[in-house]
């Protein structure tokens, strides 16, 4: 297929065609990757949102730095609806590589924005065609041949300000926006959006239904990719240390995190840094000395993806068992090696509960939200230090890459916990301790810290075999009774974790549990199950491993309850049937979405209306 | 009734800040009887009674093998960390990164180091992180049973026969190379070079990798083996002699300086290399190599302090970061006010 999805728009009736629909549609923007897309499309969003329309955008591209294809999808919703949507209104086609094929795709009705020489009209007579002879029109405003390039896609911006109703004024604030560092590209970027308006004025007269009218649904609102998202959750948990490596789609958060700990990190008085960056040489070492520094009481932190995961499997092992505190950011993609590694996937949560050998069991926050990165970012380092362990933040490509509406930040109310560590003073008082003993009945023992001026306070830190001092054992009791420690600890941070937060009307039978980026797609398809099929759902957004009990019992009060998720292997699923009651187990249903693109709502409404047996 | 007669015990060895040479001493070692390991535990455990290091001060760190296990022979007050294979170098920059003021004392073995731990010591080396790295080295894998090493000398034979036919990797030219400053062979059985050595590597601000001769008496101690007792007894080439004048004692040394050079190292100590080949300048890199090659070629241990730099910024300063430790910053240093997140916000609007 050369685009995203085959479009499966149903037929639209004869009547409906002429219905003008407001504030309610998909843009599809084809390019070759490279070709300096990206600003255009940003300002094309970021106008809209200007307009007060809820939008989102999705970046769907390729491994690749420049030549292969890509599209930009832009969702406007008066509804407020940020998922994918799988049908495309408006189609924007400027790679001849796809042009065909992204035009074959469109449902009847759509619209389609072409560079006039790739002649598409002749491909179908149920499309309305828009013709731009782009060559044509950037020559004269970009007398440098080398920016048309990247001028020429701003053309674009200013047809579709014509076509569907931006406002100019809109598409020039958002290139202030855009290039505040680099003020000369504003007004040469203008005057191109401003000669694609001009020429659409003069030849291109609207037809089709769809429209773009101000409305009130953005004031106050940000626009932010998940990963700056986390970054800044990590900053504001005051986060001292990262180490990490390289690999897309987690580079961003490190990235970010640099930036803005340059920015709002120097000591105002000595303009020393209060935290180190480093770009270690690998996974192995990146994930080892967040291991150290968490040892050595900082709060350190990694960000990475799946292949990189797998790389720091042994360490994570070590710190469930040495109990060390550590924050893993986990942007999850497609796949191993060259695989899919630009497409989203919620993909490793089966394998980061049990990461490494042994025993072992660890805890996941999983944002849906861009306000959830930066929230849960802080929740994870208090939990990390609470628990004495490693802890993932399971976010994802779409979310970490793309860029989300959302409500600006709040800013956190509890101070930072860092967990039950001992001071020389403490020492002093209690006459020493013991590392691995379940002193409050928690699981969790008392640590110290390497430098701790006290004769008392030093432990020496291993793998598994250890008993309560911290003294290496064999004995069969010592590692059973540390062991069912650790099992107790995973308990208590079962009840410390954030909850599910539940949706669920009166007296309905059918529910449906997901987690992170696939939350949107599942608020869409609600509305839709319950505005197209009659059939209210409730919902359980699940947002940590171990799962809360709130979630078991969702469960126990639901006959049948579908567990939506982009993955092929059901992997939340599985866990949850280790978890349920035996009773329960069989109500769990699989639906699974594994296509490398973000999940949408009309997937998911087909197959729950299809196996309720209502189509 | 009869009386015996105590008698009056001597005064106690006290260092400079009034530590007992018992309070630098570990648990008793499991390692066989014999091994290299335990004296250069010894070395360590003398060499911070004598500079009066602070216990609390120092992180012992390691990776995997026997030579990993020896952190919890020494300094059982300073806190320790047995890791994974090969991985101690990551947690020691860690640690570092959370606590500069820590003295990190990283042993490794052959094994750990220049086989699975290469890519860690590599990088290590490159930064120039303030530790110090110590190989016990002794060709073989000890823990299971006797497997050749990277540092196993071309030719050198196991005790069931088995001969070596790759070189070695010289982990001191590779660390010389990669940028460490303080780069030291020695052999465990040379308490005075050694001891010399690690005084002087403990008032090195940089990376100090420190490649000790270590033999193994269960599998790498016999007729054949380039790293055996014998062997290095009768092959060890010091450059020459190493002493070690620590910062706190006010002593002039009357030396000859066309054979002897003196090193003033970070915490104002000295080291006074008194030279068996007179050219050998221990800050010229090249030099340093062409000596380490030279010695291979004629089948020598090498052995003495091959390359310093005092001058060179550690990974510490290059980050430039505050004095004090990052992993006790208070609240108010690491979390930015409300009105930061107004802006950010703002900007995002």
């Amino acid at each position: 297929m050369g685009t995203v999805d085959l479009a499966v728009r149903e037929a639209a009736t004869a009547s409906s065609r002429q219905e003008k629909v407001i504030n309610d549609l998909s843009i599809q923007v084809a390019t070759v990757n490279g070709s300096g897309s990206q600003s255009a499309n940003t300002v094309l969003l970021r106008s809209i949102f200007r307009m007060g329309i809820p939008v989102s955008g999705k970046n769907l591209f390729p491994s690749n730095i420049a030549g292969l294809p890509t599209w930009y999808t832009i969702r406007a919703s008066k509804n407020g609806y940020i998922a994918r949507r799988k049908e495309i209104d408006f189609l924007v086609a400027m790679n001849p590589e796809t042009a065909e094929e992204d035009v074959m795709s469109l449902g009847a009705g759509a619209s389609v924005v072409f560079d006039e020489k790739l002649k598409l009209q002749r491909l179908r007579d149920d499309v309305i065609f828009y013709p731009v002879p782009f060559d044509a029109l950037v020559a004269p405003v970009c007398p440098n041949a080398k920016l048309r390039k990247l001028v020429r896609n701003m053309i674009y911006d200013g047809v579709l300000s014509k076509l569907l109703g931006i406002p100019m004024e809109g598409i020039h604030e958002a290139l202030k926006q855009q290039f505040s560092k680099k003020p000369s590209a504003v007004d040469l970027n203008f005057s191109a959006a401003q000669v694609g308006y001009d020429y659409t004025e003069k030849n291109l007269p609207k037809r089709g239904r769809f429209y773009l009218e101000p409305m009130d649904a953005t004031r106050g609102k940000i626009i932010i990719d998940g990963n700056s998202a986390a970054a800044l959750g990590a900053m504001f948990a005051g986060v001292t240390v990262c180490t990490w490596y390289p690999i897309t789609p987690s580079s961003s958060l490190a990235e970010s995190l640099a930036g803005y700990m340059r920015r709002y990190r120097m000591d105002p008085e000595t303009g020393k840094a209060t935290f180190a960056i480093v770009q270690a040489e690998d996974e192995l070492a990146a994930i080892g000395m967040v291991m150290g520094a968490g040892w050595a009481g900082a709060r350190a932190m990694t960000a990475t993806s799946g292949p990189g995961i797998s790389l720091m499997a042994e360490f994570v092992g070590l710190g469930y068992y040495a109990e060390i505190p550590a924050v893993i950011f986990d942007v999850q993609r497609t796949g191993p090696s060259t695989g899919l590694p630009t497409r989203t996937q919620q993909g490793d949560i089966l394998k980061n509960a049990f990461l490494s050998h042994g025993d072992t069991r660890h805890l996941m926050l999983m944002p849906a939200s861009v306000e959830e990165c930066f929230s849960m970012a802080i929740e994870a380092f208090d939990l990390a230090e609470e628990f004495q362990t490693p802890v993932f933040v399971m976010s994802d490509l779409d979310l970490g890459m793309n860029n989300w509406m959302s409500g600006p930040f709040p800013y956190p109310e509890k101070p930072m916990n860092r967990g039950k560590v001992l001071s020389a003073e403490d020492l002093d008082r209690l006459g020493g301790f013991q590392r691995y003993r379940d002193v409050d009945g928690d699981g969790i023992g008392y640590r110290t810290l390497p430098g701790t001026r006290h004769p008392k306070a030093a432990y020496f830190t291993r793998g598994s075999g250890h008993n309560e001092r911290a003294i290496y054992s064999e004995r069969p009791e010592d590692y059973v009774n540390n062991m069912d420690r650790l099992s107790k600890k995973f308990e208590t941070a079962r009840r410390r974790v954030p909850g599910p937060l539940l949706q669920e009307p009166d007296g309905v039978e059918i529910g449906v549990i997901a987690y992170g980026s696939t939350h949107w797609a599942i608020v869409e398809s609600l509305d839709q199950l319950r505005q197209e099929y009659d059939l209210p759902v409730s919902y359980c957004r699940i947002r940590a491993f171990p799962f809360a009990e709130q979630v078991l019992d969702f469960i126990r009060r639901h006959q049948r309850i579908y567990v939506v998720e982009q993955n092929r292997d059901g992997q939340v699923y599985e866990l949850l049937r280790i978890e349920a009651d035996a009773e329960d187990i069989p109500k769990l249903q699989s639906v699974r979405h594994y296509k490398g693109l973000p999940i949408d709502a009309r997937s998911v409404t087909d197959e729950i209306v299809s196996r309720e047996g209502k189509k | 009734m009869s009386t015996t007669t105590v008698p009056p015990s001597p005064p106690k060895k006290l260092n400079r800040i009034g530590l007992e040479p018992s309070d630098y001493k570990g648990n008793r070692t499991t390692l066989c009887a014999g091994c290299g390991h335990n004296a250069i535990s010894e070395r360590i455990i003398e060499a911070c009674f004598e500079l009066g290091v602070e216990p609390h001060r120092v992180a012992k760190l390691s990776g995997i093998g026997c030579s990993s296990k020896s952190p919890a022979y020494f300094l059982a007050s300073s806190h320790g960390f047995n890791s994974v294979h090969g991985r101690m170098p990551s947690i020691a920059t860690g640690t570092m990164l959370a606590n500069r003021s820590l003295i990190s004392i990283g042993i490794s073995g052959d094994g750990d180091t220049a086989s699975i731990g290469v890519g860690q010591f590599v990088h290590l080396m490159r930064r120039n992180l303030p530790m110090i790295y110590i190989i016990e080295d002794n060709g073989v894998y000890g823990l299971t049973k006797g497997q050749f090493s990277a540092t196993a000398d071309l030719g050198s034979k196991l005790k069931n026969g088995v001969i070596n036919d790759l070189p070695p990797i010289d982990t001191c030219a590779l660390a010389i190379t990669l940028g460490a400053t303080y780069v030291a062979r020695s052999f465990s059985g040379d308490k005075k070079q050694l001891m010399a050595l690690l005084q002087g590597a403990l008032s090195h601000h940089g990376t100090v990798m420190l490649d000790v001769i270590s033999p193994c008496v269960t599998f790498n101690d016999h007729v054949g083996s380039t790293k055996s007792y014998s062997y290095v007894r009768d092959h060890d080439a010091p450059l020459g002699e190493v002493s070690y004048v620590p910062f706190f004692e006010d002593i002039t040394v009357d030396y000859d300086p066309g054979t002897t050079t003196e090193i003033t190292l970070h915490d104002g100590s000295r080291l006074l290399l008194k030279k068996l080949n007179a050219d050998f300048d221990p800050t010229n890199k090249a030099e340093t190599l062409r000596v380490l090659m030279e010695a291979h070629e004629k089948g020598e241990v090498l052995t003495g302090l091959f390359y310093v730099d005092t001058q060179k910024p550690n990974f510490m300063e290059i980050l430039n970061f505050v004095d004090e430790p990052l992993a006790t910053l208070p609240e108010s240093s690491v979390r930015p006010p409300k009105k930061v997140l107004d802006e950010v916000m703002d900007g995002l609007k």
